[in-house]
């Protein structure tokens, strides 16, 4: 059983006040994300990556299609016991403290009443605001918002975590922290469903991701297999200016800046080059293998002609 | 019910008082207390009846104005807000939130109308030294006046189901003043003829009917208030409540939340 | 989705039962409160006072009260009440809150005056709600005209009547009729042609329909009246010649009937019954009538107005 089965998904809006036009935020979308999955959901704004989050939690309804989480309809109050939600840009009631906010939220999933302030104290804590629990939200930072979003999402132990844009608007810090709290989630076996514009949080957490761009998936695959799908080069950089006769006749790039020279030729050369630049006396900075990005696939999906988007997504869900 | 409606009834009776709703007891108690103190020097003989006027007349409108203003702020607020977001992923179905909320606000001002109560019967003491038995009608205006809050709350929460804010008072408002004329108005009903007659008389019998709910004037007299009006009118409130709020429900329901 | 459906459809239940019983409970409401209005414009304060309180809506609370006063008149005049003691104070509070309502003053004037069950049978308060009137619209002709009828029908004041119908007549577009009126009222006081002749004004200048359909009636009782009074003369001229009393209305020989029967101004032929009297065949149709009645008879309680007038 997946964790998520989305099976034809789709939302038209109609805009407009007087003459009302179709507007298609999400063509019919097919998706499987299996138990204890991080699953990153990829595209530039408007994609259609927070309208697909509002169908799953049944804040919008679908034109046509439906979903199942944990097996379950999405009307299902069972089934929204077992899932937490961080929508994108969060905003709570500014009037509660945090720990009264926690609390509420403890209260409205059926966390029962002996557990619930232990488990209101305990997640503050996790997420670093145990010394705001008595502070009305209107006094917290941006930050500290984002962190009681996610105490929210997870406070009810949830077997599915869905978020939206976990980490915008965060400083460093706050994305480290951030990044730190899904790792350990995904320690702790859970499913966790999160739409990101930012590749790196993506390429780092991800076992899979699902790029989409204009309502439409353009591509799903496991970041292990997209990130070595292309062959592989090196890249060599060394002090000084001067470059080798026999490394220029191995069909490779250079790159001199300031007292350093950087060099990107075939991994099969690798040995050569090494040789070469003991032969010479020169002093090795950094050897790096190179494979293609994640953002170098994102960028070939989000571009690519829309009509055979649809082909690779079909591939991409076999 | 669903412990889920007592726990959001209770976070919107805290959100009111932290965002000092009943801050309007401070000025309703100056009133009383000017009114009472000047009433008691100048008029001759009708002091209780202007205390027990005004007191009434001032419980009505502060309550009603409460009702609409955060009522049609209950729902549309934690959309504009995105707070619902947060709620609706849990185990919380729409009709939930939604009867919850209401509960809420009528809680608030059932405490905010006992404040009050407090304040007109502490008045019309000070200016007439004791209590009548007749005095025991004014409980029943009050409590009259609470039946008009849970209908006014209701209207509120079902126009805020889905206008803007703005347009959600101007509705609510224009109701209440209507509701106070729907007599009249089913008596214009019944002097059209044929289709425009049923047309007229149906529009008119959905219409929130507040007359008979106002008996300030008539308590201000000492008149009697018949046992079966009291029960008739508690029932006719209940039930246009409910119908107010399943209508609400009906769209609230079906509403996409942009 | 179900559940959802569950929702709706408890929902959609709920709705149309609450819809049913609110209508229901609103009429139990409504019979509990009889004297609603009573009360309301006994506790009244001084209309003054209630035009300050409608912050500058008093044209529409005028309105209000206008439609309050028709119907507490039409809905116990439909029961054929005897007491309207509320009529005129809802006139008054009305005409206060918009003394410039002439259709309120015309209302009053013709349903204030007569005897109850035709009106409130104060003509004392339709001639103070007239001049309250008159003062505030000195140029409306048809309210001095109101004024000099309630004079001469109800108070039987010929010389008011007549002072009533000339001022009346010097206001710029007065009907032509008014000078004539109050040249009347000093010559033919009590006559029917004075009473035919403000009939048929007050039929021809109002635009109220149930004061038209009152004229109506009146007009048709003293047609009625007339022909009784006509034919009973033929058949008294018949015995003198003949002896007896004539078997049909052929033997009369009516000019221009050309041996026909009379009809009554609704249509139906008049009844000449065996003793040589003269008698409508459905007096309820004719709420006015003093003559042409059949011996006995009792009219109802409520006076019968034509819905086509």
């Amino acid at each position: 059983m997946p964790a998520i089965e989305i099976l034809g998904l789709e939302k038209t809006y109609s805009v407009g006040f007087w003459r009302k036009r179709p507007k298609r935020a999400l063509l019919p979308l097919h998706l499987k994300v299996e138990k204890g999955e991080v699953f990153g959901f990829l595209g530039p704004n408007g994609a259609g990556k927070s309208t697909t989050l509002k169908l799953l939690m049944g804040l919008v309804f679908p034109t046509s299609g439906s979903a199942k989480i944990l097996d379950m309809d999405l009307d299902d109050p069972r089934m929204k016991a077992r899932i937490g939600f961080l929508p994108e840009q969060p905003y709570f009631y500014d009037y509660l403290t945090g720990q009264e906010l926690l609390n509420y939220y403890a209260q409205l999933s059926g966390v029962p009443g002996k557990e619930r302030s232990h488990r209101v104290a305990t997640m503050l804590e996790r997420v670093g605001l145990k010394d705001a629990a008595n502070v009305q939200l209107r006094k917290f930072s941006k930050g500290m918002l984002q962190r009681v979003g996610i105490a929210q999402a997870i406070l009810h132990n949830p077997e599915v975590v869905f978020l939206d844009e976990p980490m915008s608007g965060l400083d460093p810090m706050g994305r480290r922290e951030v990044r730190e709290l899904m790792e350990q989630l995904k320690h702790e076996g859970k499913t966790v469903f999160f739409s990101t514009h930012i590749l790196s949080d993506a390429e780092a957490l991800c076992d899979r991701v699902a790029v989409i761009n204009k309502g439409e998936l353009r591509g799903v695959g496991a970041i292990s297999e997209l990130t070595s799908t292309v062959q592989g080069k090196i890249e060599i950089v060394w002090r000084g200016t001067a470059i080798p006769a026999a490394l220029k006749n191995m069909n490779a790039e250079f790159f001199v800046s300031g007292d350093s020279v950087r060099a990107i030729l075939p991994e099969q050369q690798q040995e050569a080059a090494l040789e070469t630049l003991q032969r010479e006396r020169l002093h090795l900075i950094s050897l790096t293998p190179l494979s293609t990005s994640l953002e170098e696939y994102y960028l070939q999906k989000v571009q690519q002609a829309s009509a055979n988007a649809t082909q690779t997504a079909a591939g991409g869900r076999a | 019910m669903s412990a889920r409606i007592a726990y959001i009834a209770s976070n919107t009776f805290r959100e009111a008082v932290r965002d000092r709703v009943l801050y309007n007891l401070i000025a309703f108690a100056l009133l009383m207390s000017g009114a009472a103190i000047l009433v008691g020097q100048v008029s001759f003989g009708i002091e209780r009846l202007v205390v027990v006027n005004l007191g009434l007349s001032a419980v009505s409108l502060f309550g009603i104005v409460i009702a609409i203003f955060i009522g049609i702020g209950l729902v549309s607020k934690e959309i504009e807000k995105r707070t619902l977001y947060t709620v609706l992923s849990r185990p919380v179905q729409r009709w939930e939130f939604i009867v919850g909320k209401f509960f809420g606000l009528a809680g608030t001002l059932a405490v905010n109308t006992f404040l009050m109560a407090i304040g007109v019967f502490a008045a019309l003491l000070y200016v007439s030294r004791q209590f009548h038995g007749t005095d025991g009608w004014i409980a029943v205006a009050l409590y009259f006046s609470i039946l008009q809050f849970l209908m006014m709350t209701a209207l509120a929460l079902f126009f805020s189901s889905f206008a803007s804010p703005l347009m959600a008072a101007v509705f609510a408002f224009a109701l209440f003043v209507i509701g106070n004329f729907s007599e009249d108005l089913r008596g214009f009903a019944a002097m059209t003829h044929g289709l425009q007659r049923w047309l007229a008389t149906g529009a008119a019998y959905l219409l929130p009917n507040f007359s008979a709910l106002n008996i300030i004037t008539s308590v201000a007299h000492e008149q009697p208030v018949s046992s079966s009006l009291i029960f008739y009118n508690t029932i006719y409130a209940l039930v246009y409540t409910a119908m107010v709020m399943a209508a609400g429900v009906l769209i609230f329901q079906r509403r996409n939340l942009k | 989705m179900t559940r959802t459906k569950l929702v709706t459809i408890s929902a959609g239940f709920i709705l149309v039962a609450c819809m049913c019983a609110s209508i229901l409970l609103l009429n139990r409401v409504d019979q509990l409160r009889p004297q609603a209005t009573l009360e309301e414009v006994l506790y009244l304060p001084s209309p003054k006072v209630l035009r300050r309180m409608s912050l500058g809506y008093d044209g529409l609370l005028a309105d209000i009260y206008w439609t309050r006063a028709v119907q507490y008149f039409g809905g116990h005049h439909a029961v054929g009440a005897m007491h309207f003691q509320l009529l005129a104070p809802l006139l008054n509070i009305a005409t206060q809150l918009d003394p410039h309502l002439v259709v309120a003053y015309d209302f009053g004037a013709n349903f204030l005056s007569p005897p109850p069950p035709n009106g409130a049978g104060q003509p004392q308060e339709a001639v103070r709600l007239t001049n309250f009137g008159i003062e505030n619209n000195p140029n409306e002709w048809l309210l001095y005209y109101n004024l000099g009828f309630i004079y001469y029908m109800e108070l039987k004041n010929y010389a008011g009547a007549a002072d009533a119908f000339s001022r009346g007549s010097q206001i710029p577009g007065a009907h032509p009729f008014m000078r004539i009126l109050a040249a009347q009222m000093a010559e033919h006081a009590g006559e029917i042609e004075t009473a035919r002749m403000l009939w048929t004004a007050t039929y021809q200048n109002s635009k109220d329909k149930n004061i038209r359909a009152n004229a109506a009636a009146h007009l048709r009782a003293l047609r009625v009246d007339d022909d009784v009074a006509h034919l009973e003369t033929l058949v008294d001229e018949f015995r003198e010649r003949t002896g007896r009393i004539p078997s049909s209305f052929a033997e009369l020989q009516i000019p221009g009937l050309n041996g026909g029967t009379p009809v009554d101004p609704l249509g139906n032929p008049y009844k000449l019954t065996p003793y040589g009297h003269i008698e409508v065949q459905h007096p309820d149709d004719f709420p006015f009538i003093v003559n042409g009645a059949p011996p006995g008879y009792i009219p109802p309680k409520v006076p019968k107005f034509l819905p086509s007038d």
